[in-house]
């Protein structure tokens, strides 16, 4: 069996057996739920060895012919980047299905089932190397999304879900049309029409139809993203989901839309992405510091970390919009770090919602003293996510600015302003939450950390450790294809 | 066999005659049967349907060729289209017996005009002339007006086929004056003359385009694009639920499918002069529809005002006017048949009207809440579904031809289309349950079609190729 078609076959259909157990074997379904999901993290996990770091273009390739009338394949592969994505989700899958294992009594079937229906959505759309495939996936996601969000969420999870719904779809059917355009330019000038990435690569698109198709595609990704000032259906999302929703959300989902600008835009439209790289860079550099600033004022707990994502996405975007290898780099090496420590961040808020059912920041104070292990996972997530040396998110966020301060000085200079502000409302989190005297009873004799809640945690934080310590490995696997697309984009 | 009716004639006429002659026999049997047994009257329905479809296919077999000295023309586009209104009909035949005894009006005639309004639409796919046409179109029309008006009982079903006879029979008016114009330009009731008559004139020759003006007026109708779209929330609403699928589908197709034949044949050389109005009518339809559906409370009121904005989206596919359009036209007039008829058959199981009786619909029967998001997702045009390949197809075909512009308005009602096909999934899944017990107009036939409808929709957008090599292979002349 093809290494890749089985991974991302295999949550499929585990949803398949999952739906032949009654609904009201509650742990069967969540023991089942998450064998399959640890199933496909020990499945992904031997890819890190076998793949070639050395080798140029796709690896592991499994195509099958699909719609062969349309041209387009069921084709997979990855590359060094898919590589850390793919692994990427085949962690947080299960971190995520575990630390719902308490959380939803209600509808538990459904919730798995969800979970698992989301997970080959994700893991199909970094695999895909068939732009129609691709497209399949990024719409297929977002089904099990609306119902995570609008059956298990919070108060406002009505509205909430079907604006992220409506948001998306919105930006990819402009995606769909310019996926359309591309592949009728394709059918003029090759042999054959078709989808697949590395045929279209060698097409000569003029000037005029790669800007038309950049800014189609720009629209689909930028609101996944979501840049500036697409961003406005996330807090809502992010806030309202449940906690695997928000941990999936950050953590992958809005990696599709970083992932389809390197994968796609950079590298098939480089003239016009030179053009664009400006305006991409202001937008990204409004949504670092925008998204900081609001993060300051946030009274919510998880809203506040929701915000931070805008901020912190907007890193990941200046890296490509600097088009060199070092913001490439370092822009994908970030969307790794943003999804362990912001997956961290929601985690982390969950669990204390599960025990104080409030997320209002005022309502807390000196939980490291009833709670210190708590406390210490929390500090380490709000150090990473801050870009404290020896932790992942200075490696990302370091490399990104090396690349924008390449190409203009003043990028970096407002950038860093952004690492400053993101220090102050992380900490100042901080400090209102985790420190200090108890001012408030119900927060006396909390629980701390079960062994369960370690499980899902530790994980995670080993990684930014071990990123932050040793970023070396991380960095050679991208090697390879980010030269490649910064070689594109140089010419 | 006469010189006036030879065995081709005969060979070409069979289907219809077959229809009409079951749709006689279940008129005739019909004291024979009591209230309970009437499910029986299916014994004749579906062979009648599968004879039918014996018979096409072995037209199949020899099309293309033309009988009646050229009234009747079978070729590969009308056989498609044959086959479509056969599952339609066998469709609608299966899911409606339980629904009608629920509201006590189980009557054999139904599944006569059922049969009757196949035989009308045959013609409207084969006829090659006006007056073959209109009758058939006729037929057909005038069995939908009984229909919808089936339940004598209920005031807003009388209502609804009032409506629908006084403002179809005057859409049929003004057809008929427009294929008088025709007839007065060539002299000649036949498709062929009038083609060379047409194009032996200037596109914006007076007369033609008063033809055009006229004929588009009345099939619009028909196919309920706007700006002639005002009856078909009123007939939906008010009609049966199973004969709002029917009405949905059949009709639309069935005219559909007369508005290709024309538009293609006699009048493809006046494309000038039509093109822009299919581009308007295009547009307002899925302005209007979309945008009146979204506000809608009545499921049914919900999905007629959708089905005006699909009739805007096959419209598309007819003003690309390249071959992809009319492969999308195809696909996406296939994908109709099954995920419209799917999503009314769900509203009959639940067997209420609002959108609020579907409330918590998710909870108590999965079994078809599931399928209806896959129904939904599919109206929506989004994949892994049926019809996303449509909606595919007909973008593909603008942007071929360059109309940018439509392409992206087309794209961007799909986002609202989603939205309010989406109140249907919240009450179905989001919203808690209301306690009122309702019956379930569910049934073992109901069932059988749920299935087939539900793994076309989901098959043919996971799997598409053999969907697309079927459509291709016969719609292109």
């Amino acid at each position: 069996m093809p290494w890749l078609t089985a991974l991302l076959a295999l949550p499929l259909v585990g949803l398949i057996v999952l739906l032949a157990i009654p609904g009201t074997a509650r742990n069967a379904v969540r023991m089942w739920a998450n064998a399959v999901l640890l199933g496909g993290l020990a499945l992904a996990l031997p890819l890190w060895q076998a793949f070639d770091r050395a080798a140029s273009g796709y690896q592991f390739v499994d195509r099958m012919p699909w719609i062969p009338t349309l041209g387009a394949q069921f084709l997979l592969g990855i590359d060094g980047i898919s590589l850390l994505l793919v692994l990427l989700t085949s962690l947080l899958g299960p971190i995520a299905a575990l630390a719902s294992w308490n959380a939803i009594e209600e509808r538990t079937k459904e919730f798995y089932a969800m979970l698992l229906l989301l997970q080959f959505g994700m893991l199909g759309l970094f695999l895909s190397l068939d732009l129609l495939l691709f497209f399949v996936f990024f719409e297929v996601v977002l089904v099990p999304m609306y119902f995570l969000i609008g059956i298990w969420g919070g108060e406002r999870r009505l509205y909430a879900a079907i604006k992220f719904f409506l948001y998306t779809l919105a930006g990819s059917v402009v995606l769909l049309l310019g996926i359309i355009a591309l592949y009728w330019q394709g059918g003029l000038q090759l042999a054959q029409p078709t989808f697949e990435i590395a045929e279209l690569l060698k097409l000569q698109l003029p000037l005029d139809a790669q800007r038309w198709l950049f800014w189609a595609f720009f629209v689909g990704f930028a609101i996944k993203v979501p840049m500036v000032p697409f961003h406005t259906w996330l807090p809502d999302a992010h806030t309202e989901a449940p906690t695997a929703g928000s941990v999936l959300l950050a953590g992958v989902l809005l990696k599709m839309g970083t992932y389809g600008f390197v994968r796609i835009s950079l590298p098939l439209f480089p003239e016009a992405a030179r053009e664009a790289a400006p305006i991409l860079a202001v937008l990204s550099i409004v949504a670092i510091l925008y998204g900081a600033l609001i993060s300051l004022m946030q009274q919510d707990w998880k809203r506040l970390v929701a915000y931070s994502s805008v901020s912190h996405m907007g890193f990941c975007t200046l890296g490509l919009a600097a088009l060199n290898s070092n913001g490439i780099a370092g822009s994908v090496l970030q969307q790794i770090n943003h999804g362990i420590s912001t997956s961290l961040l929601f985690l982390l808020v969950g669990y204390i919602y599960e025990r104080r059912h409030t997320r209002q920041i005022a309502d807390f104070g000196g939980l490291a003293i009833g709670m210190p292990r708590f406390a210490f996972v929390f500090a380490v997530a709000v150090f990473s996510s801050a870009g404290l040396p020896l932790l992942n998110g200075f490696i990302g966020e370091f490399t990104i600015l090396q690349g924008a301060f390449i190409v203009n000085r003043a990028w970096a200079a407002f950038a860093v302003f952004g690492i400053v502000l993101g220090a102050a409302y992380l900490l100042w989190l901080y400090q209102r939450t985790m420190l200090g005297d108890v001012r408030n009873e119900a927060n006396r004799g909390l629980p701390d950390l079960s062994l369960r809640e370690w499980a899902t945690v530790l994980p995670l934080l080993l990684l930014a450790l071990a990123i932050g310590v040793y970023p070396k490995p991380w960095f050679a696997v991208l090697e390879r294809p980010v030269l490649d697309i910064a070689g594109r984009l140089a010419r | 066999m006469s010189h006036f009716y030879t065995d081709v004639d005969h060979f070409a006429l069979l289907p219809a005659i077959l229809l009409a002659f079951f749709g006689c026999a279940v008129f005739l049997f019909d004291f024979l049967l009591g209230e309970r047994s009437r499910r029986w009257q299916l014994a004749l329905v579906l062979p009648g349907l599968a004879m039918t479809g014996w018979h096409l296919w072995k037209q199949g077999q020899i099309a293309p060729f033309t009988a009646f000295h050229g009234a009747i023309t079978i070729d590969a586009f009308g056989l498609f289209f044959n086959w479509l209104f056969l599952l339609t009909a066998a469709l609608v035949a299966l899911i409606s017996y339980r629904y009608l005894e629920i509201e006590e009006e189980h009557q054999g005639e139904y599944y006569g005009l059922v049969l009757m309004a196949q035989a009308g639409a045959y013609f409207l796919a084969v006829g090659t002339e006006l007056i073959t046409i209109f009758v058939g179109l006729e037929t057909m029309s005038l069995s939908f007006y009984v229909l919808v008006g089936f339940l004598r009982r209920s005031r807003r079903s009388n209502e609804a086929a009032l409506k629908y006879l006084i403002l179809g029979a005057f859409s049929s008016g003004i057809l008929a004056y427009g294929f008088s114009i025709l007839y007065g330009i060539a002299g000649s009731t036949y498709l062929s003359d009038i083609a060379m008559a047409v194009a032996a004139r200037p596109a914006f020759d007076p007369l033609t385009v008063l033809a055009i003006l006229t004929v588009s007026a009345g099939i619009l109708f028909k196919i309920s694009a706007a700006p002639f779209h005002m009856w078909a929330p009123d007939a939906y609403e008010g009609a049966p639920t199973a004969v709002t699928a029917y009405l949905a589908v059949g009709s639309k197709i069935a005219s559909l499918a007369l508005l290709l034949r024309l538009f293609l044949g006699p009048l493809g050389t006046a494309r000038e002069a039509w093109e822009p109005l299919l581009i308007l009518a295009a547009i307002a339809s899925l302005t209007v529809g979309n945008l009146a559906a979204v506000t809608q409370t009545n499921a049914k009121r919900l999905l007629a005002y959708s089905s005006i904005a699909h009739a805007g989206y096959l419209l598309l596919g007819l003003v690309a006017g390249n071959a992809t359009g009319l492969q999308g036209i195809a696909i996406y007039t296939g994908a109709y048949v099954f995920m419209t008829i799917g999503a009314f058959l769900v509203l009959m199981a639940v067997h209420g009207e609002e959108i609020e009786d579907l409330n918590g619909f998710a909870r108590r029967h999965p079994g078809y809440a599931v399928p209806m998001v896959v129904f939904l997702l599919s109206l929506a045009g989004l994949p892994p579904t049926a019809g996303f390949l449509g909606k595919y197809y007909i973008f593909l075909a603008l942007i071929e031809s360059g109309r940018y512009v439509l392409a992206l308005v087309g794209a961007a009602y799909v986002a609202v289309a989603l939205f309010y096909y989406f109140r249907l999934v919240r009450s179905m899944f989001l919203l808690p349950a209301i306690e009122v017990e309702r019956p379930q107009a569910s049934s073992l036939g109901l069932r059988v079609a749920l299935g087939a409808t539900g793994l076309v929709t989901l098959g043919a957008g996971i799997y598409p190729e053999p969907f697309l090599q079927l459509a291709m292979r016969s719609l292109l002349k």
